[in-house]
């Protein structure tokens, strides 16, 4: 059972741009779903496809199971979302902008309502400001507002689109810890970023996207084992160290300073150490680097200045 | 917390109670909830307010200025002859001024707003994500614009009655054709020409929710909608264009004389309605059809 699934889901805008291109999602039930990308990669659009705000060209896609956008009605009380911030009625106080939306709501109980608005404030620490116009709300207050409103009722699945935006580094800790709160109730999470590190440390699975593509899409474990190994050498010969390493067919070869690195590829490293001392290069210090997830992100998404030019 | 519990709060926790709650009543909820939002907002009150004040002004001005009987024609001027005998017709007075301009604009202010308001906001997005349905949410807006147009020529036509009563002397009603009905029945005209009035808001409402539709601007879509009813008006007043006259969203307005004549030109007043109705209709689809098809990008 997956919670978000596509297939070839496209959404080509009236200009001619292509901002989702044949993205092909698997989120499994359960899973808290990192969707990553560099801003203007796609992910707000298809967070769009996916509640039915917008028409794909082409593809199709399922929320739980239903098909949309054409069951969104029958879907979306079950999802709640975060869609490019939050927008609420700013004449309004906090708690009548989330009873305006709870009465949007056909599928809600409204005797029951004082009591679900109260908790879901009460969860993202904004029951004393309830009576507050929304108006006089701070960037950190409207954004935990928006994620009380998804909180309203008891959901399966809830889609954050960049909840820590305009966040403090203590309010990305206290969404983050909700996260996993919501995540240990059993309700699938997706949440997209274009920081790798605000995820990393919540998720079980992630999706990167880069200009529409999805160019990876699975556990977080998998992630980290495409990242090759790299034997790097501290040494004040490196040129005469890559060449070692090219007579032992190392690809990738790199040389700075008082450094040099290859790929290690299927070689072995006690064998790599052994032919540099052999050949009378002077070993300071020796070491296979796994890649940090943040390397792996880049090179998925190419973003930021790339050293090799 | 094992995962072992999750299924069982996920099943206890029943997120799709669908098919348990009454519709009807869901609909009734977004509608108060609608109309708790176009009459709970200060700017909208602030509009009602500055309808109630025209007619007490219109009264006052008219009692001191002690109007006598006037050349010309036009419902207008029949109307300010008879007000010196009947405070009743205050009422008429003020409504066919105030449907020059000030009601048209007070309509389109709301309906301009509506759905181009909510664009604006961002709250369109989490409303349609609710969801709230779009259908759904394009009725009650429809609904609660033609609410907010029936309240403010209900509120025009009483404070004239009221203010008309105070300044005039009032009793038996004579009519423009000449015969003079009780009061009771000029009262019972009085409330047709409210509802025929509150019937051509409702389809300068169906236009303002249309042109809502288009843009994430609510002022241009208010301003929009009063620079069509100043064009209609001006239109309507070219003799040369007297052909398409009557195919004018405002061209009926002002019929509603035609209640206060006996016996009642009802074929006046019928293609007034119809005219109001093709509009309603058109526009309402028009919308529908826009707001059901386009992407949501605000």
């Amino acid at each position: 059972m997956t919670a978000i699934s596509s297939t070839g889901l496209t959404k080509r805008f009236r200009g001619g741009q292509l901002a989702v291109d044949h993205i092909d999602l698997a989120v499994p039930d359960g899973a808290v779903y990192g969707f990553l990308g560099p801003n203007g990669s796609g992910k707000t659009t298809t967070i769009r496809l996916l509640l039915g705000l917008a028409f794909p060209t082409s593809g199709q896609a399922e929320l739980l199971g239903v098909p949309v956008p054409g069951g969104v009605n029958r879907v979306l009380h079950r999802v709640g979302s975060l869609v490019e911030g939050p927008a609420f009625y700013p004449f309004l106080s906090g708690r009548d902008n989330l009873a305006r939306y709870d009465a949007a709501d056909r599928t809600a109980d409204p005797r029951t309502m004082p009591d679900r608005i109260g908790q879901a404030l009460e969860r993202v620490g904004l029951l004393s400001a309830a009576r507050k116009r929304y108006r006089h709300y701070s960037l950190g207050m409207k954004q935990r507002l928006a994620i009380a409103a998804s909180l309203l009722r008891p959901r399966d699945l809830i889609i954050l689109d960049e909840p820590t935006n305009g966040l403090d580094p203590q309010g990305t800790r206290e969404v983050r810890a909700l996260v996993r709160q919501i995540a240990a109730d059993g309700t699938t999470v997706f949440v997209s970023s274009h920081l790798l590190a605000e995820v990393e440390q919540v998720c079980t699975h992630v999706g990167v996207m880069r200009t529409g593509r999805l160019v990876f899409q699975g556990p977080l474990a998998e992630l980290r084992r495409t990242g090759a190994a790299r034997v790097v050498v501290q040494t004040a010969d490196a040129d005469g160290a890559v060449k070692v390493f090219a007579t032992l067919g190392l690809t990738d070869t790199q040389a700075g300073p008082d450094e040099a690195s290859a790929l290690l590829g299927g070689a072995e490293p006690e064998r790599v150490c052994a032919e540099l001392v052999h050949a009378g290069i002077g070993v300071r210090c020796f070491w296979v680097a796994a890649p940090s997830l943040e390397d792996l992100f880049v090179g998925l998404t190419g973003e930021g200045f790339d050293v090799d030019g | 917390m094992s995962t072992a519990d999750a299924p069982a709060l996920s099943g206890s926790l029943p997120a799709a109670p669908v098919a348990a709650r009454n519709p009807a009543r869901a609909w009734l909820r977004l509608f108060g909830a609608e109309l708790r939002l176009v009459f709970g907002r200060r700017r909208n009150l602030l509009l009602l307010g500055v309808t109630v004040v025209f007619p007490v002004v219109i009264g006052i001005a008219l009692r001191v200025a002690a109007p006598h009987p006037q050349g010309g024609n036009g419902p207008g001027v029949a109307f300010f002859n008879q007000l010196a005998g009947n405070g009743v017709f205050l009422t008429f007075i003020a409504l066919s001024t105030l449907l020059i301009l000030v009601l048209p604009v007070v309509v389109a202010v709301v309906a301009g707003d509506s759905v181009a308001g909510e664009a604006g906001y961002g709250t369109l997005r989490y409303l349609l994500a609710v969801p709230a349905g779009r259908t759904r949410l394009l009725a009650v807006k429809f609904a609660a614009i033609m609410v907010f147009g029936l309240a403010a020529t209900v509120i025009v036509a009483a404070v004239s009655l009221a203010a008309g009563a105070a300044l005039f002397p009032v009793g038996p009603v004579t009519l423009l054709s000449g015969t003079t009905v009780p009061l009771a029945d000029g009262l019972l005209r009085v409330l047709f020409v409210t509802l025929y009035v509150a019937a051509g808001m409702a389809a300068l409402g169906a236009i303002g929710l249309a042109i809502s539709t288009l843009t994430e601007h609510a002022i241009g879509a208010i301003a929009a909608i009063a620079i069509l009813v100043v064009t209609s008006e001006v239109a309507d007043q070219v003799p040369q264009l007297a052909a398409i006259g009557p195919y004018l969203p405002t061209h009926w307005w002002l019929s509603f004389d035609s209640i206060l004549r006996t016996p009642v030109d009802t074929s006046t007043l019928l293609k007034g309605l119809l005219s109001f109705g093709v509009y309603a209709v058109l526009f309402g689809s028009f919308a529908w059809a826009r707001f059901t098809s386009a992407d949501v990008t605000s």
